[in-house]
């Protein structure tokens, strides 16, 4: 499965990244999953995604960890939002 | 209905000026401006960086606004966010609103500015004199837009 990640805000700057294409394993298959996955990468990831510390959105709208996946997804992580 | 997401600042008056000839039925005009204060958490603040979600951002501000004009009689509205870095008293942000009448103006401004602020994509970093923080939600900001909600989780 194919997936457009995006970071904003902390962890943007914490993981030096804003954003990367992943083909991602068969048995990811919600947004909980995809980041368990990518906390695997070191202990920078781990500590930056969080369940607790990261918001996510899939295809531009706020999700909760549950949100089932599919390929060719736009997925964004960030922190929380403090517009305004 | 207009939205803008810019670096540069804006003049409140042009803008004003601008959303009082929209419509001649225009009877109030309401505006929220919002400022880089120069102290958070008793800490001095030298300036703010602010990004955003360039796509989502445009469509989460469309939607604040489709759901005000479905509670309220809206004549016009428009939003200005900046990006960037700010210094402490820059504007950051302008809600207008206009309407016949006040009511209906003053509601939809300050649910327009209750919502933006817990679902729109936009991030703010603090810099003070001992470093930089990323702000998380405030729990006062989630309140006031639940009250819009009458306890509905949103």
């Amino acid at each position: 499965m194919n997936i457009t990640l995006l970071y904003f805000g902390r962890p943007r700057e914490m993981l030096a990244t804003s954003g990367e294409t992943v083909e991602v394993p068969d048995n990811i298959g919600t947004l909980a999953d995809l980041l368990a996955w990518l906390r695997t990468r070191g202990s920078n990831w781990a500590q930056e995604l969080a369940d607790s510390r990261v918001r996510c959105a899939v295809n531009q709208e706020l999700s909760g960890l549950s949100a089932r996946l599919n390929t060719g997804d736009e997925v964004a992580i960030f922190s929380p939002i403090s517009g305004g | 209905m207009s939205i803008s997401i810019q670096t540069a600042d804006f003049d409140l008056a042009a803008e004003l000026a601008a959303l009082r000839k929209s419509s001649a039925q225009t009877g109030a005009l309401v505006s929220f401006v919002g400022l880089v204060r120069d102290f958070s958490s008793d800490e001095k603040i030298e300036g703010i960086y602010l990004e955003h979600y360039p796509g989502m951002c445009e469509k989460a501000l469309q939607k604040i606004i489709g759901e005000a004009q479905q509670r309220w009689h809206l004549l016009d509205v428009r939003i200005i966010h900046r990006i960037g870095q700010l210094l402490p008293n820059d504007q950051i942000v302008l809600v207008a609103t206009a309407s016949t009448h006040r009511a209906d103006a003053f509601a939809a401004c300050e649910f327009i500015i209750d919502y933006l602020k817990t679902a729109a994509p936009f991030w703010k970093r603090e810099q003070t004199a001992h470093g930089t923080k990323w702000l998380d939600t405030k729990d006062t900001d989630i309140q006031r837009m639940r009250r819009w909600h009458n306890g509905e989780t949103v």
